[in-house]
């Protein structure tokens, strides 16, 4: 049993546990950071398979914007882990949903015994077949070629949830009216107080 | 040695795992983190098939993958806030306006 295999068997049993940590755990918080734990071990899958710009970025977008983006807005619902979630479903509810997860599983694994090839991969940041594979330099070139039309595509995307965040954030406008009747009257009591003062 | 099948059973316990949050789940955050790990499976296996081939590729997918999701969370985590606002809870089953 070689680094590699060991390294492959922690981070997948890591990612793994995390993410059943993940979805089991009452307090959102700690589900986050379960998640976070999760993302962190697949990220060393990634840097394992030669995907290091990939690997970064995962850890730098997923866990560093994404969740603490989650972790925000748990913050901002001031959620603890207390509330009324409702009953527990029923057990025949329960039992279903879990045998229909694990008929998919077992479709999956199915799937992947019958499908394809099955021979060893290069593992490891050291033991590369190409100079640069997986570098910032490949992975961009790419995009900028033959993946220019989905980049371009990906802009378009971000724009529209750009304006989709702004227009859904936005509070109605009576709502609005009121807010800012308040800010006018806070406004004039300041200057107010900047004239006494 | 390791071969792709390993990489890839391992992504589809994932897949599961994020498949089970979403059935099972009554908060709506997590059942939203699930969404996102599901993402995250499809993406191992694209890098896992992407080193087994030896070509770019997935990579570059991958790095698509990631901003669909980024967006996804940005107008999704906005839409749990206006929920939030309008019945005060978090749990889902509350949630059946449209429920027949």
């Amino acid at each position: 049993m070689n680094l590699d295999t060991i390294i492959f068997i922690v981070s997948a049993l890591v990612a793994v546990s995390g993410a059943t940590m993940m979805i089991s755990l009452r307090n959102p918080v700690l589900s986050v950071m379960s998640m976070i734990l999760s993302l962190v071990a697949q990220a060393v899958l990634y840097i394992q398979l030669g995907a290091l710009f990939v690997g970064a970025v995962l850890i730098i977008v997923y866990s560093g914007a994404i969740m603490v983006l989650f972790l925000f807005v748990i913050m901002l619902l001031n959620l603890r882990g207390s509330e009324d979630l409702g009953r527990q479903s029923s057990p025949i509810k329960m039992s279903t949903k879990i045998l229909f997860s694990l008929m998919l599983f077992v479709e999956f694994v199915f799937v992947i015994k019958v499908g394809f090839f099955k021979g060893d991969i290069p593992l490891g940041v050291m033991s590369q077949t190409t100079d640069n594979f997986g570098s910032v330099e490949s992975v961009a070139e790419l995009l900028f070629t033959n993946y220019l039309y989905p980049f371009e595509l990906t802009s378009v995307l971000l724009l529209s949830a750009i304006v989709g965040a702004v227009v859904m954030s936005k509070r109605d406008a009576a709502e609005t009216k009121t807010d800012e009747s308040a800010v006018a009257v806070k406004d004039s009591d300041s200057k107010e107080q900047v004239v006494e003062s | 040695m390791i071969t792709v099948t390993a990489y890839v059973i391992v992504a589809a316990v994932l897949f599961i795992i994020g498949a089970l949050g979403v059935l099972i789940s009554r908060n709506l955050i997590v059942m939203f983190m699930s969404v996102e790990l599901m993402l995250n499976a499809a993406n191992l296996c694209l890098i896992a098939f992407s080193r087994a081939l030896n070509v770019m590729d997935g990579h570059a997918i991958v790095f698509l993958v990631l901003t669909v999701a980024a967006a996804e969370v940005a107008v999704g985590l906005g839409m749990v806030i206006n929920l939030y606002r309008n019945k005060e809870t978090i749990n889902i089953d509350r949630y059946n306006l449209l429920k027949w």
